[in-house]
């Protein structure tokens, strides 16, 4: 059975958007299947409009298809109305490239970026006709994979995932195809199963769950170890260590219908080093590796001839921060090759009125809004979380994007931080309040939108040791910033729903005995939780009932310095140590400076696996304090407390002791 | 300098909407780096006219959309070169048949379409019965139907609107590969030629209004005509200024 499409094709005339389930995007490769060829099947686990644009996906798609020993398709999950029609007329999932049934391939392999898709992974694993636990599967089934910034702790999803990838794919998917290969070639022989899964878990980088054994003592984890002797003990994260070796994507798939981001994607760095402390990506991605400028040019030169584009987003945890992006921006705008008008977009922007002379560099025409990410109320707790933005900061960027014309600006915040006192959390009001007091002077229009998300700690940050705020304390603290921001004029508020928020954090940090929860809630029909009409949250509390599992417990308890995290036996490069140092040092109200322009605190990322940051300028850019250190003294009030004054939210335990017993000896 | 252009829209992306359609042709244009004419304001776009909105899912032989040049260089343009040009700017399945430069002062293709011709796959009316269920509704003097236009419930006489009818052949039915589902049942394949005015009569309403009623399967428009004091033509024969083009569906 090569393709499904003439079963399919009626179908795709019942459904909502069938234009996500064709293909034929420019870009899209139509690949021969023949037996010497290992097939990936990229799956990422949600819907075409928003996996589509996922660069990741493109680059590995891109860098398969190259090889000659492999071959790449992709699939996306099918929505709800199109799932009830493949399984009552018993079809499978299948690949959007050549519509080939996913049984077909070799490998099926998921991108997963965020929590809430863990139950469509299992969905897509069982349309695909695959037993959901590995434990069942037979040799005749594709491995199941799966990389992306979810997997430094993949312990929920352990018992269905075959193989896991940690960190940057470029390289490890060729080697895993090159085992791959030869288990096919013998034929995947009854047993054989086991057997190349052993050999792949002594590929770098990638972790074979079912090889290790999770202990147990009674709640606690005492370890998570190998079976056998050939298999590391620690599985290290893989980094690319120049991104200019790995110009992808080089076609970027420009779809036929509407997705989100739908522009060209150039990425111009990889890593962050920022150190905001509630930001997972900024600590696993380490260390910050520039595209070379002029590669940048040649593959916005490109990809605008290639797509027909009229927008390009330069990408990256912080764009601001690429060196000479001025004159990146500027050249790219004014380029007279082009004959048609092209814009720029910064997705991530930095909070400083430089950044913002920038973007009015780049949005000459369309002044619409502005997104700046403050994150939290009050100086002080900036200073916890290490996002060192003054407030000064802050308003000149505002003034700055409100003199150049924009009428609306958003802040975005995150609420249920450490040590976070509810006069933090209305300092976000009160920021917002100013800074439409500033717009009004421009604009008698100007507003503000506040966006308020629930902080959920993530493994391999310093807060993954802190007590997420429950349900209760989240929604509380929301109504009170909704009740003042009501208050103030040109202010509107907006927030993440709590419940959801939970959810995340039952996952984020789970261990294996998360796994039956996460098929509970899927075998309960609970898929697509990340959209607001399909999310359940009854599902996953009854399910944590069901299995004796404690909320409580797993999200909203402070966890100890001696405690073994579930991700113990992974590393995303970050000594522990300097984790829980940094911890302390948040705790202490102690910023920490940008290690890319000042002296390396070896935090691991580096040292350990002998890479260097790439970086063109060996100099701050100019204008914010952000981050830089720049602004560690000369900003606000200085530390008055070492420790937190009592009332806070912070964890006793941790509190009682010094800052000299951190964690030594952690690392081998 | 308005050009119209006649183009098919056949296979896999038939799935894709009318505004999809519109972002293809777009992004077709300034990959040709074609003198198009933008609209005023903060987001230029390009002046770009379209006819009839053909339903996602629907397939055609002869689609239309009329697009501004700017002058003079579009004095310049080569016409014959046009359509291998932009078909391989275009998705597989959209492939430009034929071009002709117009008059600005010309009706929109939305006020000058008068009628449509239709091949439509009538699913569950068999064979056997499709010729008494076409020749009953020819013959009756007045259809009614009950639709909803713009949230009412409104009962017309669609009868003036069926200007054609006839049988073509059988419709295989569709199962899935192990053969005990079956995904769509067998049927018919009609033509049918309906007016657009005043009110349009959708392909799937047709089938509705039959004796026994059908269900819509795959529908391709083959043509757009216009009216004139009794004369019927296309915006554009296919072979106006005709195109190597692919004869190859997509799927």
């Amino acid at each position: 059975m090569n393709s499904i499409w003439p079963q399919l094709e009626p179908l795709l005339a019942k459904v909502q958007k069938p234009a996500r389930y064709i293909g034929c995007e420019d870009g899209c490769q139509r690949p021969d299947h023949t037996d010497d060829l290992v097939s990936w099947l990229l799956i990422y686990p949600d819907t075409y409009e928003i996996g589509l644009p996922n660069q990741g996906l493109q680059i590995l798609y891109e860098i398969l298809n190259e090889r000659a020993d492999a071959l790449a398709e992709r699939t996306y999950a099918p929505w709800v109305d199109l799932e009830g029609l493949l399984r009552t007329h018993r079809l499978p999932l299948f690949s959007v490239d050549t519509h080939r049934p996913a049984p077909a391939f070799d490998l099926l392999a998921f991108n997963i970026s965020a929590e809430l898709v863990y139950t469509n992974v299992l969905n897509c694993i069982d349309l695909a006709g695959v037993p959901v636990r590995s434990a069942d599967r037979r040799p005749s089934d594709p491995l199941i994979v799966a990389g992306g910034h979810c997997t430094y702790n993949p312990e929920p999803l352990a018992d269905f995932l075959d193989v896991v990838v940690l960190g940057d794919g470029e390289e490890v998917v060729g080697e895993i195809t090159e085992v791959v290969a030869e288990w096919k070639a013998s034929g995947r022989t009854e047993g054989s199963r086991a057997h190349v899964l052993r050999r792949l878990s002594r590929v770098p980088g990638v972790y074979v769950p079912s090889m290790y054994d999770a202990n147990y003592d009674g709640e606690r984890l005492v370890a998570v170890t190998p079976r056998y002797g050939d298999v590391p003990e620690r599985v290290e994260k893989r980094t690319v260590a120049d991104l200019g070796d790995w110009p992808y994507p080089k076609q970027q798939l420009v779809p036929l219908t509407e997705v989100v981001h739908d522009r060209l994607n150039v990425e111009v760095f990889r890593g962050c080093t920022r150190g905001c402390r509630f930001c997972q990506a900024g600590m696993i991605t380490r260390p910050v590796r520039e595209r070379p400028a002029e590669q940048v040019r040649a593959m916005i030169d490109e990809g605008f001839r290639r797509t027909g584009y009229d927008e390009v987003s330069l990408t990256s945890l912080s764009t601001a921060d690429f060196s000479g992006i001025e004159k990146l921006v500027r050249d790219t705008v004014t380029d007279p090759s082009r004959s048609n008008q092209v814009s720029v977009a910064l997705p991530s922007l930095r909070v400083d009125a430089f950044t913002v002379g920038i973007a009015a560099e780049l949005q000459r025409a369309r002044r619409t809004g502005l997104t700046f990410a403050p994150e939290a109320g009050s100086w002080r707790l900036r200073q916890v979380i290490n996002k060192l933005i003054s407030e000064d900061d802050l308003y000149e960027a505002v003034e700055s994007a409100y003199s150049q014309g924009w009428r609306r600006v958003k802040l975005y915040f995150l609420t249920g931080l450490p040590t976070e006192t509810d006069q933090d959390t209305l300092g976000i009001a009160e920021l917002a309040r100013k800074c439409a007091e500033i717009g009004r002077r421009h604009n008698r229009n100007a507003s503000v939108t506040v966006s308020v998300g629930g902080f959920v700690p993530k493994p391999f940050t310093p807060f993954q040791w802190f007590g997420q705020n429950t349900v209760t304390e989240l929604q509380r603290k929301i109504f009170l910033l909704r009740d003042e921001t009501r208050k103030a004029k040109g202010v509107q508020m907006k927030w993440h729903d709590p419940k959801a928020t939970l959810v995340e954090g039952i996952v984020s940090r789970g261990d294996r005995r998360i796994g039956a929860v996460i098929e509970d809630v899927w075998r309960s029909g609970g898929t697509f939780q990340e959209w607001s009409e399909m999310f359940n949250d009854d599902l996953w509390v009854d399910a944590m009932a069901r299995h004796g599992l404690s909320i409580d417990w797993y999200v909203h308890r402070h966890r100890t310095v001696d405690e073994v995290l579930p991700w113990d036996h992974l590393s995303a490069g970050l000594h522990k140590d300097f984790l829980w140092q940094d911890w302390r040092d948040s705790l202490e109200e102690l910023g920490l400076e940008d290690c890319r322009w000042t002296p390396c605190y070896d935090c691991g990322a580096c040292t350990g696996y002998g890479i260097e940051h790439i970086v063109a300028s060996a100099t701050p850019p100019a204008g914010g304090s952000q981050g830089t250190g720049q602004g560690l003294v000369a900003q606000g009030p200085e530390p008055t407390a070492v420790v937190p004054t009592p009332g806070r939210s912070v964890p006793v335990d941790l509190l009682a002791r010094r800052p000299d017993q951190a964690l030594t000896g952690d690392r081998s | 300098m308005r050009i119209r252009f006649r183009f098919s829209k056949k296979g896999k992306v038939r799935f894709t909407s009318h505004r999809d359609v519109a972002r293809m042709w777009e992004r077709a244009l300034r990959r040709g780096e074609l003198p198009v004419a933008l609209t005023e304001g903060f987001s230029p776009r390009p002046k770009m006219h379209f006819g009839l909105a053909l339903s996602t899912a629907h397939e055609s032989w002869g689609e239309y959309i009329d697009v501004d040049f700017r002058d003079p260089e579009a004095q310049s343009l080569d016409l014959q070169k046009l359509p291998s040009t932009l078909t391989p700017l275009l998705p597989d399945g959209i492939a430009v048949e034929s071009v002709a430069v117009i008059e600005t002062s010309d009706m929109s293709l939305q006020e000058a379409v008068t009628s449509c011709s239709w091949t439509l796959e009538a699913i569950g009316l068999e064979l056997a019965d499709a010729s008494s269920a076409v020749e009953g509704l020819l013959a009756a003097e007045e259809v009614f139907i009950t639709r909803n236009r713009k949230g009412n419930e409104v009962t017309d006489d669609i009868r003036p609107c069926v200007l054609q009818l006839a049988v073509l052949g059988p419709v295989a039915a569709v199962t899935n590969p192990s053969g005990d589902s079956i995904i769509t049942p067998a049927g018919t394949l009609l033509e049918a030629e309906l007016a657009t005015k005043p009110r349009g009569l959708r392909p799937s309403e047709l089938l509705g209004a039959l004796e026994p009623p059908a269900v819509e399967g795959r529908v391709c428009r083959t043509h757009q005509w216009i009216t004139l004091d009794g004369a019927r033509h296309e915006p554009l024969p296919a072979a106006a200024l005709s195109a190597t083009h692919s004869t190859t569906r997509a799927s």
